[in-house]
């Protein structure tokens, strides 16, 4: 055992553990709502509760179903995605030639619906959701214990968000997606299905708002406030990070994961706030957000 | 005429009202007309829209509550203190989340607001998850008892009144003008030397502190503040109480506020079924309704009677159909609730 500032090693490794974790769940909530942003215009307010669903649909799934967990984690993020598809053609394609406040309400108004319909149904507290045994127990690395789904969570979440960043800046597909969020009327007119690429792109955010959901359930609970508890923040870190850069929403994602968990450390009464006040600084030193662009 | 006969008919069913409806639930009618009369003061006629106003509601409920129950201020006094509060909180939330734009700036106030959340959970004379129990409404300047409810609607009916002058005065103001010169296009009114960030930023905190007189009253009516009024379904609400009744509209927020309240005291037994209602109003408005019930209804009745005023004091927001930015990176200024072909004021420009 060592200790570094006062604080032994193994507290501060377990707290990187658990800032790391936080920060994926972020990195992932607001890398999805960037790219909706970027393609769609609006602020995605159902993102909390396609959050929600994402681990609902595989609490469902491994419940009612039987199936395993490896099956519910790639089918509770398919079938929000097209939860979302339906929305998105249902009701924000007719919003996009409107001011972006209007979707941005439309989909706080559908995220009402959502998540009183499971707080209906289930109420506000959590249902376990066990971890499967292939993830269970840990390793012991000498100075801490190391829990083998959490070390799965954080590389499940750096794999998927840094597949994303390759998919956009580095293929075709993404080439097309980027140059629609600069200019859709030009890509139109080269022959790209804009329509299509929206859609694609709204599913994209959702499933990953899902995915999202799925893995932080066997940490969390399932619960249907989970999605009201984290939206907040959500757009705080995105506040911060600035919707331009795909690579920014992840690192912001994960450093703000970590600032909050070192301040439970320091001044635990703080931890529910820090990322606003950071938010709070971000605007009063650049307020165009750290990967911003000043418009 | 039939204008005077409307105000006339108003006023009698405002004032007898207490006898035939449970007078509590008039009162928070009343208080959270108020609230969505300040929210729609930046949303409708500032093109702001705020997503934080809950902080104000909530935080000078429980400043109102604090002073009243344990420094023993009058009512009045209370309800001051309580919109000082909401301006003074208003007035951080704007300076900060005019930094930002259009949907920017909703969601700076919506992560300011929950700080304020987190401090209402937090602070030690909020009383936690319990909140501030058993305030008293004491005397009207010390002389009048407002433990009565008949005799405590009345008082809440005038500040109500009260509020709806000055909030209409605001908008008719040369201020108000300025406004609506900024709200239809910020850059024409930079250009015409306006400090449009002042402007914005004395827009913000007034509306915040006639949301903390909602607030206060609230707070005095019901005898308690609690967590859910500082919870951002609060400033959800809102929103939906101004967007039902009519963005822009002076009586719009207040059809809405009748209705929502109406719907959570009526359906209160169905427990999250009143969240699906709403979402789902909230769905059907924003795709189909956008005036609202007022914004709808007003160019109604002006067809029926057959005649247009000149001098119109109600604008009409319509949906920026063409208003529409072509270009997803950029933050857009807010041309949101100004239609184009909004009826005018003609007086009064600076």
């Amino acid at each position: 055992m060592f200790e570094i500032f006062g604080i032994s090693s193994q507290a501060l490794f377990s707290l990187l553990l658990l800032g790391a974790i936080n920060g994926s769940f972020y990195a992932m909530m607001s890398l999805g709502l960037a790219l909706i942003f970027g393609m769609l215009n609006i602020i995605n307010f159902t993102h909390g509760a396609q959050y929600m669903m994402g681990a609902f649909a595989a609490w469902m799934l491994l419940n009612y179903a039987g199936v395993s967990y490896w099956v519910a984690l790639v089918l509770a993020p398919i079938i929000v995605a097209f939860s979302g598809l339906v929305l998105e053609r249902l009701f924000l394609r007719h919003l996009y030639h409107l001011d972006h406040l209007y979707g941005f309400l439309l989909t706080f108004g559908v995220s009402l619906l959502i998540e009183g319909a499971f707080r209906q149904k289930y109420g506000v507290s959590g249902q376990p959701f066990q971890i499967p045994d292939s993830l269970s127990g840990g390793t012991n690395l000498g100075f801490m214990f190391l829990p083998n789904y959490r070390i799965w969570v954080i590389s499940a979440s750096l794999g998927v968000c840094l597949a994303i960043w390759y998919v956009i800046e580095r293929t075709r597909l993404g080439s097309y997606l980027r140059a629609g969020t600069e200019n859709p009327v030009l890509v139109q007119a080269f022959g790209i299905n804009i329509r299509r690429m929206i859609t694609l792109t709204y599913m994209l955010g959702a499933g990953l708002a899902a995915f999202a959901g799925v893995l932080a359930a066997p940490i969390y609970q399932v619960s249907s406030i989970m999605g009201a508890n984290i939206i907040p923040i959500i757009f705080a870190v995105v506040v911060i990070g600035g919707m331009g850069s795909i690579m920014g929403s992840i690192i912001t994602g994960f450093v703000l994961g970590l600032i909050e968990a070192f301040t439970r450390l320091i001044y635990p009464e703080a931890s529910a706030v820090v990322i606003f006040v950071v938010m709070v600084a971000i605007l009063l030193i650049r307020p165009q957000g750290l990967f911003g662009v000043r418009s | 005429m039939s204008r005077l006969l409307g105000i006339a008919l108003l006023i009698v069913g405002a004032l007898s009202a207490p006898f035939f409806f449970y007078p509590v639930l008039l009162m928070k009618v009343l208080c959270f007309a108020i609230f969505a009369c300040a929210f729609n003061l930046l949303f409708g006629f500032g093109g702001l829209l705020s997503f934080g106003h809950s902080a104000f509601l909530g935080g000078a409920a429980y400043i109102t509550g604090h002073v009243v129950k344990i420094w023993g201020f009058t009512p009045e006094l209370g309800l001051l203190t309580g919109a000082a509060a909401g301006a003074g909180i208003g007035f951080v939330f704007a300076v900060l989340a005019t930094r930002r734009q259009g949907i920017y700036f909703a969601m700076i106030t919506f992560g300011l607001a929950q700080m304020v959340y987190f401090a209402a959970l937090q602070l030690p004379f909020t009383g936690g998850e319990d909140g501030l129990q058993t305030v008293p409404r004491r005397a009207l300047f010390g002389l009048l008892d407002l433990s009565s409810n008949v005799s405590m609607y009345y008082f809440v009916l005038i500040v109500f009144l009260l509020v709806l002058c000055a909030i209409s005065r605001i908008v008719h103001s040369p201020f108000g003008q300025v406004l609506h010169a900024i709200r239809d296009n910020e850059q024409r009114a930079i250009s015409l030397g306006y400090h449009v960030h002042h402007y914005k930023i004395l827009l913000f905190v007034l509306s915040a502190a006639f949301a903390g007189l909602a607030g206060g009253l609230k707070c005095l009516v019901v005898g308690f503040a609690t967590l859910t009024d500082v919870y951002w379904h609060a400033s959800g609400e809102v929103v939906l109480m101004t967007m039902l009744g009519g963005v822009g509209t002076m009586l719009g927020p207040v059809v809405g506020a009748g209705l929502v309240v109406g719907i959570q005291n009526y359906f209160a037994e169905l427990g999250a079924w009143v969240t699906m209602i709403q979402g789902a109003i909230f769905v059907v408005v924003v795709m189909v309704f956008r005036r609202g019930i007022v914004g709808e209804l007003i160019p109604l009745l002006h067809g029926r009677l057959g005649k247009i005023r000149q001098n119109a004091t109600t604008r009409i927001p319509l949906p920026p159909a063409a208003a529409a930015s072509s270009n997803p990176a950029e933050e857009t200024a807010l041309p949101a609730v100004a239609g184009a072909s909004s009826v005018k004021a003609t007086d009064g420009t600076p």
